[in-house]
């Protein structure tokens, strides 16, 4: 018994100290994999990174090809994304925190949504294609509908075919349930009491919302907004699905144009056996990266500069 | 910010005094109306996606020139190959085990890591060091699926799996699961540190005072504790595995085979669905209907796994006041 005590105490006092190395090299690998990624990525990429790499087109000789159909391309579906996913995402949000009753219907609406979230972006691609890029081929692509004429920038078909359009919606459809989400948790967040206060001074429930919910919860929206919009700039798989095309000579011109977009060049590029690709493959990668790194500065800051307490 | 609100609110019921009163019940009546409408549109996604992908797929199942295809056989074939040979045979299982054999190298990978780096980030790290962390996390959880492909494929198998044995070939399961083990770590270890931070501070007082280790305290009060949202995340993360399409079609291969072996390629059901839709298939072609079957069992699958999380959230919570 004597005896006993100390050993015990001292295989406790083991069992705390594996814990904590199990935990610390846990974290470490979490933190040399990212160290691999981005210093693989460095080395094979930054020899093939040039101005004129931003400012050509694709082509069969690697040291020619540039990403500047892609750029343009990312660019033009990720505003048709945004234009779409985020009035759409902070309205339905608006709807279920402000003005839904608690019903069997909004639990239902709000399981159907984290649903939504899981869905696996591919399948998001199959909609699109029958839906926007088909229209359900309930009018042929030969004889489209036609809006607009071929000089404006709104030049609309419907069906949209495998334009920029169609590549924007499908984006929309990915990054929605993620807006609408952080759109709910930033409305949350706003103290009742603000409400409260707006509605004893007579305004009516827009008036709340307009002038007092929508203000202060707004720089969390936008940080969730931006978030999302980095989702939709690296998504490739759905926009595969729809057609998205893989060589392409031309920058968008209008709502119809073709487009391929950086992550389905960089696939392009990854999946060739030459190693000469995956150089490009590596430095359209580095380009992919610091724009998203912009992406999320561009959240940092405004999560640190806007975000005031509410309570006062 | 409260001030604000009160000079909002006197500014509003000012202008309000200048519209009659019929045009505000108007104005606020089309508001909610245009919000109920927007609202409806993730409804009408979720039905528009079921629907699409029932009516293609009996279409794939009642084409009139293959009539060999069936549910039954569907779903029990142990071959693929649409594309190869005179008779192609469509039995999903190969596809279904490949995505599981990737789905479980990533699982196994990013778990264990994803949980112990969350104890880490919850239980033992300076506020300073979590969020250095946190953002080591956040880069990760941005970075765009195709670029752990290419990881897979330049770094992972060559210099990580290649070296170790030499069964590995240039495409293998293992290289592409653990680059999607790599994917899902962030979301393993941010939602299970929300789930160990909802922990009260007072359940960890009690077992100290009890004269618990720090251990102790982790593995026998915190994590069961938190389990239902360790589970929920563990659960979400393998449901992105499962769905996850570019890693797989770079760096898994492109055979579809009934395989345990983690060295070899598999075909996963995204992967498939990658190759028909690269592919200069026909789209009347059988090939080209079979995608819309495998999206369908995708959905099926990742559907169940998504639900199935948010009873066990529901359900198992454990509420502290």
């Amino acid at each position: 018994m004597k005896t006993g005590r100390p050993i015990a105490q001292s295989r406790r006092m083991l069992s705390n100290r594996l814990m904590l190395v199990a935990c610390l090299g846990a974290t470490t690998i979490a933190v040399l994999v990212l160290s691999a990624l981005l210093i693989t990525i460095a080395i094979e990429g930054t020899g093939a990174l040039s101005w004129s790499f931003l400012t050509s087109f694709a082509s069969r000789k690697p040291a020619q090809a540039g990403i500047l159909a892609p750029l343009m391309g990312s660019v033009w579906v990720c505003a048709i994304c945004a234009v779409v996913a985020i009035p759409v995402g902070i309205g339905t949000a608006i709807y279920l925190e402000e003005y839904a009753r608690r019903s069997r219907l909004k639990s239902l609406i709000q399981l159907n949504i984290s649903n939504l979230s899981g869905v696996p972006s591919i399948v998001y691609g199959i909609l699109a294609l029958v839906a926007f890029v088909r229209f359900f081929g309930i009018r042929s692509a030969d004889d489209p509908w036609t809006f607009g004429n071929a000089e404006s920038i709104f030049y609309l078909q419907i069906p949209f075919g495998p334009s920029v359009i169609a590549g924007g919606l499908t984006l929309a459809l990915v990054v929605l349930p993620i807006m609408i989400i952080a759109s709910q948790e930033a409305l949350r967040a706003v103290p009742q009491s603000l409400r409260q206060a707006a509605l004893a001074l007579g305004s009516t429930q827009w008036q709340v919302v307009w002038h007092v919910t929508l203000p202060a919860a707004l720089p969390t929206i936008m940080t969730g907004a931006i978030l999302s919009m980095s989702r939709a700039i690296g998504e490739a798989a759905p926009l595969l699905v729809i057609g998205g095309f893989l060589l392409v000579f031309q920058t968008p011109t209008n709502l119809m144009s073709d487009f391929t977009v950086l992550p389905l060049q960089i696939y392009n590029w990854a999946g060739r056996p030459q190693t000469d690709f995956h150089q490009i493959a590596a430095a359209a990668i580095i380009v992919q990266l610091i724009v998203l790194l912009a992406f999320n500065s561009i959240a940092i800051i405004i999560r640190q500069k806007l975000q005031r307490p509410l309570q006062s | 910010m409260t001030s604000i609100a009160a000079r909002n609110a006197a500014e509003i019921s000012q202008r309000g005094r200048l519209r009659s009163a019929a045009f505000q019940g108007f104005f606020e009546g089309s508001i909610k109306v245009v919000l109920t409408a927007l609202t409806l549109l993730s409804v009408l996604t979720t039905i528009a996606i079921i629907a699409v992908l029932i009516e293609e797929t009996i279409g794939f199942f009642t084409m009139s020139d293959h009539p060999e295809i069936s549910i039954w056989s569907f779903f029990t074939g142990t071959e693929w190959s649409p594309l190869l040979g005179a008779k192609p045979l469509f039995g999903v299982l190969p596809l279904i085990s490949g995505t599981l054999l990737v789905t479980a190298i990533a699982g196994i990978f990013a778990m264990p890591v994803g949980l112990l780096t969350a104890v880490f980030l919850s239980e033992y790290a300076s506020p300073r060091t979590r969020t250095i962390l946190k953002s080591v996390l956040e880069v990760l959880a941005g970075v765009p699926t195709v670029v752990y492909g290419f990881f897979a494929l330049t770094f992972i198998t060559p210099y990580l799996l290649q070296p170790l044995s030499t069964s590995f070939g240039t495409y293998n399961a293992m290289g592409a699961g653990i680059a999607v083990g790599i994917m899902i770590l962030p979301i393993v270890c941010s939602l299970s540190e929300d789930a160990l931070r909802a922990v009260p501070q007072s359940l960890r007082d009690g077992a100290y005072a009890l004269g618990a280790t720090k251990s102790d305290v982790t593995a026998k009060v915190v994590i069961p504790a938190g389990l239902s949202g360790v589970v929920a995340a563990f659960l979400l993360a393998l449901t992105r595995a499962i769905g996850e399409t570019m890693i797989v079609a770079l760096a898994a291969g492109g055979l579809a085979h009934l395989t345990a072996n983690p060295s070899q390629q598999v075909q996963t059901m995204t992967a498939y669905m990658v190759q028909i839709f690269l592919g200069d298939a026909p789209a009347a072609g059988v090939e080209y209907r079979s995608s819309y079957a495998v999206a369908f069992t995708l959905f099926l699958i990742t559907f169940i796994m998504t639900w199935t999380g948010a009873i066990i959230l529901k359900r198992y919570r454990e509420e502290y006041e």
